[in-house]
């Protein structure tokens, strides 16, 4: 197991390394300059940003800007925002907290829903309540992030006035107010993100749940006279869940893939928010960042997601 | 308008017959800017209007908090970083001036004691040097003392090219040196008529030596104060997350009494500007938004709410179309549109003229600006305020197809123009941005009825506005026949904006399109006019000298610009908040004076 480990680590390294290299390339290929702003305005006279982009040592070829990148990440030096004058650690570690308790709690939000209404409906199938869940299920999935997010704010914030649109990372009340002025913000992006990972996980449950119930040891565990509910719970969701675990770590990185947009709608100050604004103001090392914390996370939750299936399922062994 | 013209003018407004503000705003529709307007004034001796603004507390503080919404949110907090008006605007909170910009054009003092006038011996005789008197017991927020080092310092700081600072442009060319502890005086190496821009408005903030001064050139970056602002403004740093939050409270020392009337502010950032305007219009949810760059009818819908209003101050920015005067199409020694050629077809004036008639600036006021662009035949103007003959537009798809008959461009077969063998087949370029786009069209279907045929091509802005040298779809490379762009005059002084029509200007491979003259105009005539006006110190001669170079640019005979609509500055405000906003300085340059209203 540890070998096993070990060993998908080290591979992770040139995939990430690949993922770097094409990032940057892609990245210094695009048009677009940092200093654009300062190019429009007559005020700022043009050796101010020649000196700039020497500073900043823009004007050398994209290999030698490639190579002190990638040494300098390698010593934890993530990088300077041309931008904001402050490191890249330091800017994206604000905004961490804020991106994993959305995302977080969107993931739990989802399969706090998915799982029941996935459970329920398998054990009745084609009934009402499984159509109905079908139905929601579909629609859910369908309707794109950007798309459920305006329109929560257009009813609940507009036409009923009931949350605030306008998300805010440092909340001033103490005490209850503080949890409530917190939760109140959060839920819309939650709800977004949550609706539309949960719509999509009803239908796995739903599935995997189906593909257990029929199994013989099911029937064996019913004949024993064990009740409905025990033979659900302890038998089959057990069995049932080991593949929408490995789904649900497979899907992280899509998650914060949806969060970037939905950061941006709510104004929420967490990475994906962070990742749009250095991109219109063309901050390469932000973006490099960024993107590359993104990238390890698609690594280390595919990693996670084999070694989780291994561990709930014993017949599946490490080599 | 002549030289005499404009005395009669000033000899009007001194008998009171007429007021200081229809003067600016008359000087505002020949081109010039309401700074310059009110310099005129103040040199012939107007005595200058009181400060119109109402301040109605009479104590500090009380007020509450004040919620501010910046969709581009700010992303450093010094003023000599700031690369664009979000962190000025940002910085602005924190820091002052010496003396800032109102409305109407006027300086107003913020740290200096006084504005320096002939009068009282401020300004040199000759032109080449400037006094300021500093105002006495401002205090730093940290409780320092300000005084006369730390100006000096900021000019040090500014022209220092090691630091590289955005200002620098407006220190690197003077010397700054104390005379006492509150006097500072600045030292033109030749006569400048326009004396305020180092320590004014927008470029001036200055920050305290006494945390600066060990970071100064290449080691700046490391100063902790970038992120931290200590300054003397009406507000003191709370906290600061680049790209999302600036948090400030009223400082209780602040140099001002009774100022400012808000307890706290916050400056929240991000997101787009129709969603701004929703926050303060319709759910009420923030005090000001800035920058309302969102379709007046959007706007309209949104004021409905009730919460907030749209309110327009004027600027300097104005939409414009050019025609290139040199040939896109050919390429000179690796340039395209380079000097060296003409272009085929503009160096027709009667082509030229036709175009001017073709552009229907009231349709582009009325279907797609709105409050927020409004139709102009100069590089500023208010039509509503003033007509002469010089400010005249026009459009009329007839007189432009007699135009071109007259000249001798025949229709072909294919209903479009030529004459010895060039048609008038043109490729209209522009940034991707959806009122530009309409624009285009509106432009291409008249083009299309006097017989000239308009390819659209429209260019991601990031790639259209950047100085890429690589990229041949940027601005100042210019390799299409017509482009239209919107160009910031946000300077007080015309001196740096006319510059772009200076044929030493002109963006050239030699200078890495480096050049601010990306039309390629070139007139003798303006250079000798733009050369005197550098030199004039009467601003009445200098006023007159930039107006006829203005009619140079957009007149009938050698003119290749085609203004659109100028574009005054939006903001959305509560309706129960008083701010005081200047088109010609940061929105944020008087924050202390802000107050609400129940």
């Amino acid at each position: 197991m540890g070998y096993y480990i070990l060993r998908r680590l080290l591979i992770a390294i040139p995939s990430l390394l690949g993922i770097s290299v094409v990032l940057f390339t892609v990245l210094a290929l695009a048009p677009g300059d940092p200093f654009e702003e300062l190019a429009t305005n007559p005020a700022v006279p043009p050796e101010v940003r020649m000196a700039l982009r020497a500073k900043f040592g823009l004007d050398d070829p994209v290999a030698v800007r490639y190579v002190r990148w990638i040494t300098a990440m390698a010593q934890g030096d993530w990088g300077y925002s041309f931008v904001s004058r402050i490191n890249v650690d330091q800017l994206i570690l604000q905004r961490l907290g804020v991106t994993l308790f959305v995302i977080g709690s969107s993931q739990i939000l989802a399969l706090l829903i998915a799982i029941p209404v996935g459970v329920i409906a398998a054990t009745r199938p084609y009934s009402v309540f499984d159509q109905i869940a079908n139905t929601l299920a579909f629609i859910g999935f369908s309707l794109p992030t950007f798309f459920t997010g305006l329109l929560f704010i257009l009813v609940f914030s507009i036409w009923l006035d009931w949350l605030p649109f306008v998300y805010q990372a440092d909340i001033k009340a103490v005490g209850w107010r503080w949890y409530w002025e917190h939760i109140r913000q959060a839920i819309m992006p939650i709800a977004v993100l949550g609706l539309f990972q949960g719509a999509s996980l009803v239908r796995y449950v739903r599935s995997a749940v189906l593909d257990v119930i029929r199994l013989d040891y099911v029937t064996t565990a019913r004949a024993k006279g064990l009740g409905e509910r025990v033979v659900i719970v302890k038998h089959v969701v057990r069995n049932a869940l080991i593949p929408v675990v490995t789904l649900v770590a497979l899907q992280m990185p899509a998650i914060f893939g949806g969060a970037i947009v939905t950061e941006q709608i709510f104004r929420i100050p967490g990475i994906g928010s962070l990742l749009i604004s250095s991109i219109l103001a063309n901050d390469t090392p932000v973006i490099m960042a960024v993107t590359f914390v993104f990238a390890c996370l698609v690594v280390l939750f595919n990693l996670i997601a084999d070694i989780l299936y291994g561990w709930l399922d014993p017949r599946i062994t490490f080599r | 308008m002549k030289e005499h013209e404009l005395r009669a003018l000033i000899d009007n407004v001194k008998d009171g017959k007429l007021t200081r503000r229809s003067f600016v705003n008359r000087m505002l529709a020949l081109g010039l800017t309401a700074p310059m307007a009110s310099q005129m004034l103040d040199f012939c001796g107007v005595a200058r209007a009181d400060t119109k603004f109402n301040y109605k507390p009479t104590k500090r503080g009380g007020g509450g908090a004040l919620r501010l919404l910046w969709w581009q949110a700010p992303t450093l907090l010094n003023p000599h970083f700031a690369t664009g008006t979000k962190d000025q605007d940002a910085s602005r909170i924190f820091y002052e001036p010496l003396a800032g910009w109102d409305s109407d054009g006027n300086l107003v003092a913020a740290l200096a004691a006084e504005i320096p006038s002939r009068e009282n011996g401020g300004l040199a005789a000759d032109g080449k040097s400037v006094t300021w008197k500093l105002k006495q017991g401002v205090k730093w927020h940290d409780g320092k003392p300000f005084t006369a080092d730390d100006v000096v310092f900021n000019w040090e700081f500014s022209s220092d090219p090691e630091t590289a600072t955005v200002t620098s442009g407006s220190y690197k060319d003077v010397k700054v040196e104390k005379v006492d502890d509150f006097t500072v005086r600045i030292l033109f190496d030749k006569p400048t008529p326009f004396w305020a821009d180092a320590f004014v408005g927008t470029a001036g903030m200055i920050i305290p030596k006494h945390l600066f001064v060990d970071y100064k050139g290449a080691k700046s970056r490391e100063a902790p104060t970038n992120l931290k602002p200590v300054g003397t403004g009406a507000f003191k740093f709370v906290d600061f997350k680049p790209g999302d939050m600036v948090r400030a409270e009223a400082f209780a020392d602040y140099h001002i009494p009774n100022q400012p009337y808000f307890d706290t502010l916050e400056m929240k950032g991000g997101g787009d500007a129709v969603s701004a305007a929703r926050a303060v219009l319709q759910t009420g949810e923030y005090d000001y938004a800035w920058n309302m760059q969102v379709e007046d009818a959007i706007l309209k819908r949104l004021e409905t709410g009730g919460k907030g209003e749209v309110h327009v101050v004027p600027g300097g920015n104005i939409e414009f179309i050019q025609l290139n005067s040199t040939d896109p199409w050919t390429e000179v020694d690796g340039e395209r549109s380079s000097i060296k050629t003409k272009h085929p077809a503009f160096s027709d004036p009667a082509v030229r003229q036709a175009m001017m008639l073709l552009v229907d600036r009231k349709s582009v006021e009325d279907h797609i600006y709105g409050r927020t662009g409004v139709a102009t035949a100069n590089f500023l103007n208010n039509p509503e305020r003033f007509n002469s003959k010089n400010t005249k537009y026009e459009f009329s798809v007839a007189k432009a197809n007699e135009l071109l008959d007259k000249a001798g461009w025949k229709k072909g077969a294919d209903g479009i123009r030529e004459k010895g063998g060039v048609k008038l087949k043109f490729v209209y370029q522009t940034s991707i941005n959806a009122p530009r786009q309409k624009n285009q069209a509106i432009v291409k279907q008249a083009a299309q009825q006097a017989g000239i045929d308009l390819e659209l091509k429209s260019v991601v802005a990031s790639v259209f506005f950047s100085s890429d040298v690589a990229n041949p779809d940027t601005y100042p490379k210019f390799y299409a026949d017509i482009q239209m762009y919107t160009t910031t005059m946000s300077q007080p002084d015309p001196d740096r904006f006319m510059n772009q029509y200076c044929s030493w200007e002109v963006a050239t491979k030699d200078n890495k399109w480096q050049g601010r003259n990306s039309s390629r105009f070139r007139n003798g005539e303006y250079d000798k006019l733009y050369k005197e006006a550098q030199g004039e110190l009467d601003p009445v001669k200098r006023a007159a000298l930039f107006i006829r170079m203005n009619d140079i640019v957009v007149g009938p005979e050698n003119g290749t610009i085609i203004p659109v609509v100028y574009r005054p500055r939006a903001h959305s405000r509560s309706k129960t908040l008083r701010a005081d906003v200047s088109g010609w300085d940061n929105d944020t340059w008087a924050l202390a004076r802000w107050y609400r209203e129940a």
